[in-house]
């Protein structure tokens, strides 16, 4: 019985059984689906962390709200926003071709990145003037700080990784070993931790706000 | 490999920053209510989820494969789920055993 045969007979040829095994999830190519399992699983770090937070606040007594302005915070957000745009652009400019208008705003994204973790760092370093350290707070309950830094520091990791990532593919990008569909991978990851800051500064920030 | 292309255009992206940028404005336009930090958290989570939808959505074109979005969804629906139920243990522990007074 030749193949032909036997997929008129309702059996899957040898060629339909291997296409089927090797066609791509969701029609998702397989780097782009890693990224996906990867920002799936880093969610669920973030939301543990985060709900651990909620759990040590609520179920500790005169919480403190040591946050007298919002003013750093929604500098940090709009650069944070910008960069998924920039990102955006730079991707739409690589699969239009325009290579150098590829490299060019995926350098811009990297340097707000770069420029958002400054701001971060000068936070902190505020905060550690006024006495608070990982295991201190200042201002009442230790936990406090302690998640606090945490995580903050845990977002801050990730944009400091997203930079590293920024630029290592839009040089490569740019010596042509990698394409747009590399950049459009790192660019996932990218609006990912832009995503994670949309909870962490109504979270972290603005309901220790101190009115 | 083959590269995918989006649809939508640059002019899309914008309005969906702009809409993200309002959105971010608004938790912090409900952080200076006077409401209670129960009512604030709702509403400041509400507006979370909105922006984070619309990041997913258009900025990360999950809009554009429905296979893939609804993954994506029910392991973050499911996670967040799960995630709840330590709440009435933090509750227990700020007020008390409500049986025991």
């Amino acid at each position: 019985m030749s193949q032909a045969d036997l997929s008129i007979h309702g059996q899957v040829s040898r060629s339909e059984a291997t296409e089927v095994m090797t066609a791509p999830t969701f029609h998702v190519p397989a780097k782009k689906m890693a990224m996906w399992l990867f920002i799936i699983a880093d969610s669920m770090t973030f939301a543990g962390c985060l709900v651990a937070y909620g759990f040590v606040r609520n179920a500790t007594p005169n919480w403190p709200r040591p946050f007298h302005s919002v003013t750093n915070v929604a500098i940090m957000t709009f650069i944070l926003l910008t960069s998924s745009l920039t990102m955006l652009i730079g991707l739409r400019s690589a699969q239009k071709g325009d290579k150098a208008g590829a490299f060019r705003w995926t350098m811009v994204t990297a340097a707000l990145g770069i420029l958002f973790a400054v701001l971060h760092i000068r936070e902190w370093m505020g905060m550690i003037a006024e006495g608070a350290t990982l295991f201190h707070n200042p201002w009442g309950t230790p936990l406090f700080s302690s998640l606090f830094f945490s995580v903050t520091g845990l977002h801050l990791t990730h944009v400091t990784g997203g930079v590293i990532a920024l630029i290592a593919v839009a040089i490569r990008y740019q010596g042509g070993r990698y394409g747009a569909d590399d950049l459009e991978i790192t660019g996932l990851y990218w609006h990912f931790v832009d995503l994670v800051w949309m909870f962490v500064v109504p979270l972290i920030y603005l309901l220790n706000l101190s009115h | 490999m083959t590269t995918e292309t989006h649809s939508g255009s640059m002019g899309k992206d914008l309005i969906v920053y702009v809409f993200l940028l309002v959105l971010a404005a608004a938790q912090f336009v409900i952080a200076y209510q006077d409401i209670s930090a129960s009512q604030m958290f709702v509403r400041m989570l509400a507006v979370a989820i909105i922006e984070a939808g619309l990041a997913l959505l258009f900025f990360m074109h999950l809009a554009e494969n429905r296979g893939l979005m609804w993954f994506v969804l029910i392991f973050l629906v499911a996670v967040a789920l799960g995630l709840q139920y330590g709440w009435t243990d933090a509750f227990r522990l700020s007020n008390g055993v409500p049986w025991a007074r």
